[in-house]
């Protein structure tokens, strides 16, 4: 019988993931996110600046999170996102749809994915056929598996930050997991 | 009640540890849970004793709106395809009354009970070794019961620690080979 369990990242980092920076960087941050997420939202300019100023000390990974109970327009925007990722234009639409969190609905998720020269027929087998919907799912379980309570969810070489998304805190943990 | 990022850090520290920890102890594995009916709606009782053949998750939280226990609801309301996969009925419970639920319910789209510890006060809680007399909530506490009515986990959170649900999923599936073998 397991009285206990302690939150630890359950499925490694791999080629399937969205990565940033190099394997071979002290420090692996994972980001379990939401795009329509108000918390999430706020925490990307910080995660941003933290990548910016480690460069290739840190490797960033994301995966999606989204709790459509609460956010209706987050699973499309998460497998937006994965159209854009097949098309090499992961970060540019991460960064887009963490920007524009009051406009998620399809046509605008249409339009920025034309403004990343995602062809139409991607947009359409994702948001019509939903082919990226059972990788959004696996990221999702993978989440909840790890220990993921809430977005955003961060685990720091594989462990769960319960600090804040704050700078300083993202700063500290990454600084403890490199010694 | 309110939580601070801040004070996150500090609620890391395992409950049993810190001085602010009042309740008594949660109930143990092994131990029958004790029944109870509480009001889910003004016009609706849920006893425990319903779901007897299935796993019930109950989870003790302090309050309806405080933003870490929106968080933990909306992430069980969330996973409640992967607990229905799992045969087990999940039920939460707080001391605010039957009003507050069902607004709270309705705001977050939640599909599965909010149970009100509310008259007598925390009377479920209290049973379960979950009430903090000091604040007058219950722990943030997760108990996994099994389908004949025995406690097969518990797990009690720094309060200001969302619990997750990977705990509950371990523990169902602990529940479940043996259950497919009776």
């Amino acid at each position: 019988m397991r009285t206990h369990f302690s939150p630890k990242l359950v499925l490694p980092v791999s080629e399937r993931d969205h990565i940033s920076g190099p394997a071979n960087a002290p420090v692996t941050m994972v980001e379990y996110g939401d795009y329509q997420c108000p918390y999430c939202g706020l925490a990307n300019p910080i995660v941003d600046k933290i990548r910016r100023e480690l460069g290739d000390r840190l490797r960033f990974v994301f995966r999606n999170f989204p709790l459509t109970e609460v956010h209706p327009y987050a699973e499309h925007a998460a497998e937006i996102a994965e159209a854009a990722g097949a098309h090499n234009k992961f970060w540019e639409m991460h960064d887009m749809l963490y920007a524009h969190q009051d406009a998620l609905d399809d046509r605008h998720l249409t339009e920025y994915a034309t403004s990343l020269s995602v062809p139409a027929s991607e947009v359409k087998r994702a948001l019509t056929q939903h082919v990226y919907a059972d990788r959004v799912r696996e990221d999702f379980m993978s989440g909840v598996r790890s220990g993921v309570n809430g977005t955003p969810t961060f685990f720091i070489n594989g462990v769960r930050h319960d600090g804040s998304y704050e700078r300083e805190s993202l700063l500290a943990a990454i600084a403890d997991a490199a010694r | 009640m309110e939580v601070e990022l801040s004070d996150i850090g500090s609620s890391l520290i395992p409950m049993s540890e810190t001085k602010d920890a009042k309740s008594k102890g949660a109930l143990a594995p092994g131990t029958p849970a004790p029944d109870f009916s509480l009001h889910s709606t003004p016009d609706q009782t849920v006893s425990l004793s319903d779901f007897r053949g299935a796993p019930v998750i109950l989870a003790f939280y302090p309050a309806d709106w405080s933003p870490v226990c929106g968080d933990q609801m909306a992430l069980y309301n969330q996973i409640l395809p992967e607990f229905r996969r799992l045969k087990a009925q999940m039920i939460g419970l707080s001391v605010d009354g039957v009003w507050c639920h069902t607004a709270f319910a309705k705001d977050r789209n939640l599909h599965f009970p909010l149970l009100a510890d509310f008259e007598p006060k925390a009377a479920v809680a209290r049973r379960y070794g979950v009430y903090r007399e000091q604040d007058g909530t219950s722990e943030r506490a997760l108990f996994v019961i099994d389908s004949k009515g025995v406690i097969a986990w518990s797990y009690v959170s720094p309060l200001g620690v969302n619990p997750g649900a990977e705990g509950i999923l371990a523990a169902l599936e602990d529940l479940s080979p043996s259950q497919e073998r009776k």
